[in-house]
């Protein structure tokens, strides 16, 4: 199990950061965002994988007209 | 994340040059204009953003005059929304309402309007008594009109009075005049009169680029809901183009004067007509800026290429898009309208834009619309936009979802002077009405208002062109409709105050706040109504969870609101703050305010003026401003705690199958937060619970937020809140407020 944004979420063997955003359905373009505490570059999310345990925290920006 | 890649391929072949032409009897239309008024003015040019004079135009005495900006002016209110909200209060008295001859509208540009060195640099804040909320309505607006306006030597117009024939005020800041012009023959609606008149007053073909006309619509005249249209001549697709002032009625205030039009011609605009105290600033910070948009555009919101419509299907994917009234925040059919579609419908093959310079250039052309209805059946028109308001608002929140009805939604509200936003949440307001049986097609006139049925939605609004049917009765907006609709019996009153979506008169905008306690303060809590440009707080309280308690969601109502209110100050577009990120923002300490884009503002502001700011005296400007403003509507009668309540619908599930469309949320709140088992309760006494904690949610919320802001409970500035702002010197706005103590 890994907390995302304080949820809870189920974890599995190879999950990735873009794992974690395609499971969440975070689809907005500008996020920030860290596992445990580490910042992950965009460039980053396919290849770094979450622990179980994580906790990842997805901030997204302001959005809104 | 996952956005839509542009495919040019996939872009239509549609010839964006061509469009049904309106010029024919363009000289008898002049010839039938007699002149009431003229006089002559020594133009100039602002010194460090600044002309230090303002325009007084009586349309009812003709008088016209120049008023000086003094320093106070300049010290405490800055510019833009600011004088304008100073120029008004002066103008009214507590018993003024919209319609009488004292109210007035006032256009400023704002002293950072104007430079090309930036992004989002073009706009013009308008101000009035609104006829909707009877308090100020401020409206931020894109186009030409107030960077030509103030090039050609005034920080602000004034109009006054109310005339008894249809006129033009021209200013023509090249050769010193301004004239009064009685107008009998021109055409009324927007996309007409905007070009007619820019024909008609350029001098030649290539002074059209000088030229931004003011200008409403024939719905203006039947309705409370009318908005101003300012536009710009595009040359490369050789036609006008309009950006909107929109909420709060001010086209309405603007045909109850019998205007039918006020035309700028400005100077040659070169890049440094503000004369700034420090053209190198600027210059640097602008050219670092578009290097950001250029690099980071396409891989974050695309807005060069979508706009603001790129957020359509974000929304949908949060469940945050209104649908059907904000009963839901999602739909199937949103594909229809998304951003994939407007990438292929909006054909200019060039960067856009409302004013030079900018580089993030969200202006979106949709042309060769034929258009289906109406007194324009069979033309061919340009639409700007669809903007995300438009797409949700006129969309899926009334169930459209055919974008070429979308398309012409928009293009009426448009010509005909209506402001989108509170045209979708009014026809969404009466379509649930419709579907609940509190409407009837007896009651409509023969109107079907169900869901997506865009012929009889377009009819509804060519009913308020015309000042006919119930199209009459919709052109009140939601909040007299809900009065209209409860004195005649049509249905149980508190059902209808819950769905009516306005707060203080104003429709709500378009974003569910129902899963967000600091959203429902963001759209009620505000000064004119709920309007996003406040604060759009939805993302950080709701999906990141970043402000759990009250204080902590009291601080982003304290601090967001003011940040934002500084753009209207100067004539700063919101857009390029968020829209765009720098590539380390993540690494910098409260990346959510895009620290980097505040130092740029900061820096702006210094260089434009020469006033030494910081990013905390930056938002003490915005606080004189925002508190006078509260005080004014504590002067009209509002402004006041009574007046920020939030109707049910914007707070949490009104119906059964609301609760039901997110029954597992509900439940889990009522176990985890209200302490209660929901496998005991009937669905009704599940919805009671809800009402009643969400309801007394929002009160400590509005409590904390009171808390911070430095007023009392009931929502008042306090004394000692207006010495730290300075606004004790003013003792008429002292008195105010002691009344209220």
């Amino acid at each position: 199990m890994i907390q995302v944004n304080g949820d809870g979420m189920e974890w599995q063997d190879g999950l990735t950061v873009r794992g974690v955003l395609v499971h969440r359905n975070f689809r907005f373009p500008l996020l920030i965002i860290t596992v445990n505490g580490e910042l992950v570059q965009p460039k980053a999310y396919d290849s770094t994988l979450v622990p179980d345990g994580a906790e990842v925290q997805v901030v997204h920006l302001m959005s809104g007209g | 994340m996952s956005q839509f890649v542009f495919d040019p391929t996939k872009v239509m072949d549609i010839d964006f040059t061509k469009r049904t032409e309106y010029l024919e009897g363009l000289e008898a239309i002049k010839a039938a204009h007699k002149v009431l008024k003229e006089i002559s003015f020594t133009p100039s040019l602002p010194d460090k953003g600044y002309n230090h004079r303002s325009l007084y135009v009586n349309v009812g005495t003709l008088e016209v005059k120049e008023k000086p900006v003094t320093q106070q002016m300049k010290d405490v209110f800055l510019g833009g929304r600011g004088f304008g909200l100073w120029h008004l209060w002066n103008a009214v008295k507590p018993t003024t309402r919209w319609n009488d001859p004292e109210n007035e509208i006032i256009i400023c540009p704002g002293p950072v309007s104007g430079i090309t060195q930036y992004a989002g640099t073009g706009k013009s804040l308008v101000v009035t008594l609104s006829p909707q909320t009877d308090i100020p309505i401020d409206s931020n607006v894109g186009g030409y009109f107030g960077p030509l306006l103030k090039f050609s030597g005034f920080d602000a117009l004034e109009i006054q009075g109310k005339s008894e024939c249809d006129l033009i005020v021209f200013i023509d800041g090249q050769k010193g005049i301004i004239r009064i012009e009685e107008a009998p023959e021109e055409p009324v609606d927007s996309h007409v009169l905007a070009e007619v008149l820019t024909h008609m007053y350029a001098e030649n073909d290539a002074d059209r680029v000088n030229i931004s006309v003011v200008c409403t619509g024939a719905a203006a005249e039947h309705s409370l809901i009318g908005m101003l249209n300012f536009s710009w001549w595009d040359h490369r697709r050789g036609c006008i183009r309009l950006k909107q002032a929109g909420r709060g009625g001010i086209g309405t205030v603007f045909r109850n004067k019998r205007i039918r039009a006020v035309v700028c011609r400005g100077p040659q605009v070169k890049g440094d007509l503000n004369n700034v105290a420090d053209y190198e600033t600027i210059a640097k910070t602008g050219i670092k800026y578009h290097k950001e948009i250029r690099e980071n555009d396409p891989y974050q919101c695309m807005m060069r290429r979508n706009g603001t419509a790129h957020i359509v299907e974000i929304m949908d994917a949060y469940d945050l898009l209104p649908t059907h009234n904000f009963q839901y925040g999602s739909h199937p059919d949103t594909h229809k309208i998304d951003s994939a579609y407007w990438q292929s419908r909006c054909t200019q093959k060039t960067v856009d834009g409302c004013w030079y310079g900018c580089s993030m250039a969200c202006a979106k052309g949709a042309d060769g619309l034929v258009v289906k209805t109406g007194p324009y059946k069979g033309h061919t028109v340009t639409v700007d936009g669809p903007e995300y308001e438009n797409a949700a608002g006129l969309g899926s929140n009334c169930g459209v979802f055919d974008p070429d009805y979308l398309l012409e939604l928009n293009f009426y509200c448009d010509t005909y002077g209506i402001c989108t936003i509170t045209y979708g949440t009014l026809t969404a307001f009466v379509m649930e009405c419709y579907q609940r049986g509190i409407l009837n097609k007896e009651r409509t006139g023969g109107l079907e208002m169900t869901w997506g049925n865009a012929e009889d939605d377009l009819e509804m609004m060519h009913q308020m062109a015309r000042g006919e049917g119930f199209g009459i009765i919709a052109g009140q907006g939601v909040k007299k409709m809900k009065e209209i609709f409860i004195k005649n019996g049509w249905g149980d009153p508190k059902l209808i105050n819950d769905i009516g979506m306005e707060n203080k008169g104003l429709e709500y905008s378009q974003y569910m706040s129902k899963e967000s306690l600091a959203q429902q303060g963001g759209y009620a809590l505000t000064n004119k109504g709920p309007q996003h440009d406040e604060a759009w707080l939805i993302f950080m309280d709701m999906v990141n969870k970043q402000i759990p308690t009250f204080e902590d969601k009291a601080e982003a109502l304290y601090y967001f609101p003011l940040f934002r209110t500084w753009f209207g100050l100067n004539g700063f577009c919101k857009l390029p703050w968020n829209d765009v990120v720098p590539s380390n923002n993540a690494q910098q300490p409260e990346a959510h305010k895009i620290p980097e884009h505040v130092q740029n503002y900061v820096d702006i502001f210094t260089a434009t003026t020469g006033i030494k700011i910081d990013k905390d005296e930056l938002i003490h400007q915005s606080a004189k401003v925002y508190n006078f403003q509260r005080i004014f509507n504590i002067r009209m009668g509002k402004g006041l705690r009574k007046d920020d309540h939030a109707p049910f619908r914007a707070l949490g599930p009104v119906t059964t199958e609301e609760y039901l469309s997110r029954q597992e949320r509900y439940d889990k709140q009522i176990a985890e937060e209200m302490k209660l088992d929901p496998t005991t309760m009937s669905l009704e006494e599940k919805m009671a619970a809800h009402r009643s904690w969400r309801q007394g949610r929002y009160e400590q919320l509005t409590d904390a937020v009171y808390k911070r802001r430095g007023w009392t409970p009931n929502g008042v500035p306090t004394l000692e809140r207006l010495k730290e702002l300075g606004l004790d010197a003013f003792p008429e706005v002292v008195d105010v407020v002691k009344l209220h103590l």
